[in-house]
């Protein structure tokens, strides 16, 4: 069939077009705002952020830890069996060197989020957080690291309440 | 299991650009329209529309499948959106076919459409909610980190090199050069012109990742008694699956799409299929990301794990090789208007396998294909395999 046609449609616009006022478009904002309520699992995870521990959560069925923890388990589909407080150690599972800030900025120096395996939990379980106090050059997938917490009365049961991560030293 | 043969007898699409003058409507329009005319049939002869796009956040209109459906030729006809994220192009074309199959249509047309231009100024922006709302967006995350993140860990897992990786970037683009729809076909492209390019959030570079882009992709698919009465070269689909992982991404093994492997599994049974590395003879793995290829490939059972790049390497991907993989371009070459994206995939094994793909024809009458897609926040895995 591509072979027989010559012409496809579709109409490809370039910048010129804009300026030079050939095209038509209406501009417009939408503006949502949301209040979203944490839940019973989440809600116990940053609650306990709060008092500077990360919470995870226990199915005996599975054998698995998990974190963040929820209330129900997605493989066995039960109830979890127990909320577990976890380190806030862990090890860089992987991590990236990203030089493009969420609105698309150039930066020099570069964010380096990264998913970190939460020591107490089960192998290859962790959370999206940032590293930091570290030469981006020097992150190495498998570092240890841990967690750096904001001070007592500044936490706001939030993930933020978690600075970042920073090398631990190896026992 | 008592389910009637289903074959694809006419495909349309429109060029895939970075922005269309064309609205969605008139893209589906077009693609819709030029997949009848490809089979000589009208409107009367479809029984029902599936339609494929992407989230409504795209277009900032709220319910797109409503807003699409005359352009989809869905008017006074059962219709339906499907909606897997990124999968959704090789999901929407199943959900024609278990239409057909089941019994309850003869005739299907699948659209699948996505204008991601009209997101202002960048639809990177669109994506940032797939994160989740409580536990991540206050890390103010942006979409490349997912990828960043799974690139790495895929890369040191198995010790694959950037240079490895951007030899499917080079293999894609050029593939493009002879599609003549595409956006970013590039016949003099080269291994260096990616490990150049401009680091985004490493080890994610500019040409690692498929350009933003607008189109439109539809199929016309038929019951068997309809199909070998509209066409001698009716294209078969022969297996279908799709499975999910947990939405917990960073409670999963970042390494391997075991999804994609399970959603592999349930196709390759349907077609009969044992050893899908003899008997799969075009492959078209998503690739919205070079490594996404080589990672997808693994899944797919088609290379052993961590060693996909090889078949890069060695020239057995190649659309002269023995499993020629993404001979269209895939999305880093042709594009990646996301739904319509999966969909020209589709397009793609029907013209190949019908020997009508021109000058991106893979040569020794190829007889059966495999199309992938990938998506939601990286755990659906989306499987068609058709053959003639």
């Amino acid at each position: 069939m591509t072979a027989k046609i010559k012409e496809f449609p579709g109409t490809s616009l370039n910048e010129q077009d804009f300026s030079d006022g050939k095209i038509l478009y209406n501009f417009d904002k939408l503006n949502g705002a949301f209040s979203w309520d944490t839940g019973i699992g989440i809600g116990a995870y940053l609650a306990s952020l709060k008092n500077g521990v990360i919470l995870g959560s226990h199915c005996k069925t599975c054998r698995k830890i998990v974190v963040p923890p929820r209330i129900f388990c997605e493989w066995c589909f039960r109830p979890m069996d127990e909320f577990i407080p976890l380190q806030d150690t862990g090890i860089v599972n992987t991590y990236s060197l990203c030089y493009v800030t969420w609105d698309v900025q150039r930066i020099k120096d570069p964010e380096i989020p990264a998913v970190i395996n939460i020591d107490g939990a089960s192998p290859l379980h962790g959370i999206m957080h940032m590293l930091g106090e570290i030469d981006p050059q020097e992150v190495k997938i498998g570092m240890r690291v841990q967690a750096v917490w904001k001070p007592a009365h500044e936490r706001q049961g939030s993930i933020t309440d978690i600075l970042y991560f920073k090398p631990a030293k190896e026992n | 299991m008592g389910m009637r043969k289903v074959a694809v007898v006419g495909a349309g699409m429109t060029k895939f650009v970075r922005r269309a003058q064309e609205t969605p409507k008139e893209l589906s329009w077009e693609a819709a329209h030029m997949a009848l005319d490809s089979c000589e049939m009208t409107m009367d002869d479809i029984e029902a529309v599936c339609l494929g796009t992407a989230p409504d956040a795209f277009d900032g209109i709220h319910l797109n499948g409503e807003y699409l459906s005359d352009g989809a030729g869905a008017w006074r006809k059962p219709y339906m959106r499907s909606y897997v994220g990124g999968g959704t192009g090789v999901f929407v074309p199943i959900q024609g076919w278990y239409h057909i199959a089941s019994g309850l249509f003869d005739v299907v047309m699948v659209v699948a459409e996505e204008k991601m231009s009209s997101f202002y100024p960048h639809a990177q922006a669109a994506f940032l909610t797939i994160f989740d709302h409580i536990t991540e967006r206050p890390l103010k995350p942006n979409l490349l980190w997912i990828f960043a993140l799974e690139m790495n860990r895929y890369m040191t897992t198995y010790g694959i090199s950037k240079a490895d990786i951007a030899q499917v970037a080079v293999q894609h683009k050029r593939n493009a050069a002879d599609h003549p729809c595409s956006l970013l076909g590039d016949a003099d492209i080269t291994v260096d012109d990616i490990l150049n390019s401009e680091v985004l959030a490493w080890p994610v570079q500019r040409l690692d990742v498929s350009p933003v882009s607008d189109g439109a992709v539809a199929v016309i698919l038929a019951a068997e008694h309809i199909a070998k009465r509209i066409t001698d070269k009716p294209v078969w689909i022969e297996g279908v699956g799709w499975h999910l992982d947990t939405s917990y991404w960073t409670n999963r093994d970042l390494a391997y799409p075991r999804y994609v492997e399970y959603a592999a599994r349930m196709a390759y049974d349907m077609a009969g299929i044992k050893e899908p590395r003899k008997e799969i003879h075009i492959a078209e793995p998503y690739d919205p990301f070079d490594y996404k290829a080589l990672h997808h490939l693994e899944g797919l059972q088609l290379a052993e794990r961590g060693k996909a790049p090889e078949l890069y390497s060695d020239g057995t991907a190649s659309r002269t090789g023995n499993m020629p993989i993404c001979p269209s371009g895939g999305l880093l070459g042709v594009g990646n208007p996301i739904a319509a994206a999966g969909l020209m995939k589709i397009a793609e094994l029907f013209w190949q396998l019908r020997g009508e793909a021109g000058l991106r024809q893979v040569p020794g009458q190829p007889r059966r294909g495999l199309a992938q897609a990938w998506g939601d926040l990286m755990q659906v895995g989306t499987v068609v395999i058709m053959g003639r």
